[in-house]
């Protein structure tokens, strides 16, 4: 099991664009350096790519919902 | 007897806390309306009464109008205020505030729409004889058409795509070859990137300043608070504004100012407005862009200059005062230049820096004035924007202002988050800033300057480490 951390606080998206499906679903496969989420800082928009390659578990954040630096965003294994 | 009324502010950071402010000085209550994330914030600390209105996420908070509304009727609120940003240029939500039976701080909802739709506001303008951005009446279907509209537009003309929009499909001709080299191929990219391959022409400025006019309006008259210059920007973002703008003669400001009260009477407005236009510095001609139907983030240089409260006016005119002021009342002062702090760090691309503010200490002195809702121990959101405070002083001339200004700069000390506190300072000391010669494409010139004079600084220092 490994996880996916937060890098800034903000707010975490799921997603690209409100109506564009989520980055990854249980159960995809990611790979190093692969996009899984965005994390917006005062307007700004910052990809969080994975540091690690595995399979998603779960997503640990709802979209849309606040985040710490640090905080844990995925988990995948 | 009169109605007392409370004031719901539906809005955060620095213009809540200036909404707040003027309230109270009329006498009136007040309703803050926080997200999960500003239960601490300062409006929260200066208001009557404070309603949390959900999560930290501006769509479920700042821009849930049913939470807002629902605020509003539990603590028996009788006027909400807007502010900038969020709901407050939302005809929508104007409209379900009013009827609620509340009072909207701000124009009626069909001046919002008929403001806010760029063709409608430029066909209002033309019709109330005020300048628009001179170019094709639509679009231009050839080359021999495009060739006559240029001519009489001017050269140089922009090729727009009629798709287009944020700066994308747009070809620039210098002269008519160049135009009818240009259009086919601006047409072919118009196709490929848009799907349509309608373009139309509108003349070229290439250095255009942004020069906006305060307005107030009671719906029956209206009157100006003069100019404001914002040219200094970023990624449109203004950075630094000033009043007046160092650009106009008296006879063009007198003319400006003119057209901008001729507009808005046209459409009977009430409340505080601005309207921006282009000023094209070589031709000495302005043209009408558009109309902000809100208070704006620099207000405060206005206020500076005329002694004007526009908030506090706004809140009058809401309750049904008539204007308090004729024209010949409002008289320009000076001048006054407003700061926008921002917590970002201008060395990395301007990264927001969100965190806690460790120490903090603002300027005083004649002259200075700081809008803020941050203080000593507060945790700046990462949720919303980065302003942390607007610096903006007044003195009796422009260069005088400048000098105020680096003075209250250098007093300032924000611990604790990166900011833009030395930026301004550089800013301020470049020659074409102090010489008022500058236009909306100057701020990032001078910073892609700024960084190349940097990168050359580096390079020479770890050249002369090498020789040692």
């Amino acid at each position: 099991m490994a996880e996916i951390i937060s890098p800034l606080p903000g707010t975490f998206y799921r997603r690209p664009a409100p109506d564009a499906p989520n980055y990854k679903q249980v159960g995809d496969s990611v790979a190093i350096d692969e996009v899984i989420g965005l994390v917006e800082v005062m307007k700004m928009f910052n990809e969080v790519r994975a540091e690690v390659s595995g399979k998603v578990v779960r997503y640990t954040i709802d979209n849309e919902d606040p985040v710490e630096a640090g905080q844990v965003l995925m988990i995948i294994e | 007897m009169t109605t007392t009324h409370k004031v719901l502010i539906a809005n955060r950071g620095e213009i809540a806390v200036r909404i707040a402010r003027a309230a109270q000085e009329l006498g009136l209550q007040t309703v803050a309306v926080v997200s999960d994330a500003d239960t601490t914030s300062l409006v929260a600390q200066m208001a009557d009464q404070v309603v949390n209105i959900g999560p930290a996420h501006p769509a479920k908070s700042y821009l849930n109008a049913d939470a807002i509304l629902q605020a509003a009727q539990s603590t028996g609120a009788t006027m909400v205020h807007p502010g900038y940003g969020f709901l407050s240029e939302n005809a929508a939500f104007a409209r379900r505030v009013t009827q609620a039976g509340l009072i909207f701080v701000g124009p009626s909802a069909e001046t919002i729409e008929c403001m806010g739709n760029k063709s409608v506001a430029r066909e209002t303008a033309q019709r109330a004889g005020v300048p628009t951005v001179p170019g094709s009446a639509g679009t231009v279907d050839d080359v021999e058409m495009a060739a006559q509209v240029a001519a009489e537009v001017g050269y140089p003309v922009m090729i727009k795509a009629s798709a287009g929009g944020g700066g994308r499909g747009i070809r620039v001709a210098h002269s008519e070859p160049e135009l009818r080299h240009q259009l086919p191929l601006a047409r072919s990219e118009a196709r490929a990137a848009f799907g349509d391959d309608a373009v139309y022409l509108e003349r070229f400025i290439a250095r255009a300043r942004h020069i906006e006019v305060q307005v107030l309006g009671d719906g029956k008259r209206v009157v100006h608070c003069y100019e404001r210059e914002c040219s200094l920007q970023r990624r449109r973002q203004k950075i630094v504004e000033e009043a007046p703008s160092p650009a106009l003669s008296q006879m063009t400001r007198d003319a400006l100012c003119e057209s901008a009260v001729r507009l808005a009477s046209a459409v009977g407005y009430s409340g505080a407005g601005t309207l921006e236009f282009l000023y094209d510095d070589d031709s000495g001609e302005f043209f009408f862009i558009e109309m902000n139907t809100r208070i704006q983030v620099e207000h405060p240089v206005s206020e500076l200059v005329t002694g004007v409260d526009l908030v506090r006016e706004m809140l009058r005119i809401a309750m049904g005062e008539p204007l308090r002021f004729k024209q010949e009342q409002i008289v320009l002062k000076g001048a006054a230049i407003e700061c926008r702090l921002n917590a970002e760090d201008p060395e990395r691309n301007f990264m927001p820096s969100p965190g806690k503010l460790s120490a903090l200490r603002w300027p005083g002195g004649p002259g200075v004035r700081v809008d803020t809702h941050v203080y000593a121990g507060y945790t700046i959101p990462p949720f919303y924007d980065s302003l942390l405070a607007k610096l903006a002083v007044w003195d009796e001339n422009r260069p005088a202002a400048l000098q105020r200004m680096q003075r209250a700069l250098a007093e300032t000390s924000i611990e604790g988050v990166h900011n833009t506190i030395a930026l301004h300072q550089q800013l301020l000391a470049d020659p074409a800033v102090q010489n008022g010669q500058f236009h909306t494409g100057y701020l990032e010139q001078w910073m892609a300057r700024r960084a190349a004079e940097k990168a050359l600084a580096l390079t020479s220092e770890s050249t002369a480490g090498l020789a040692v």
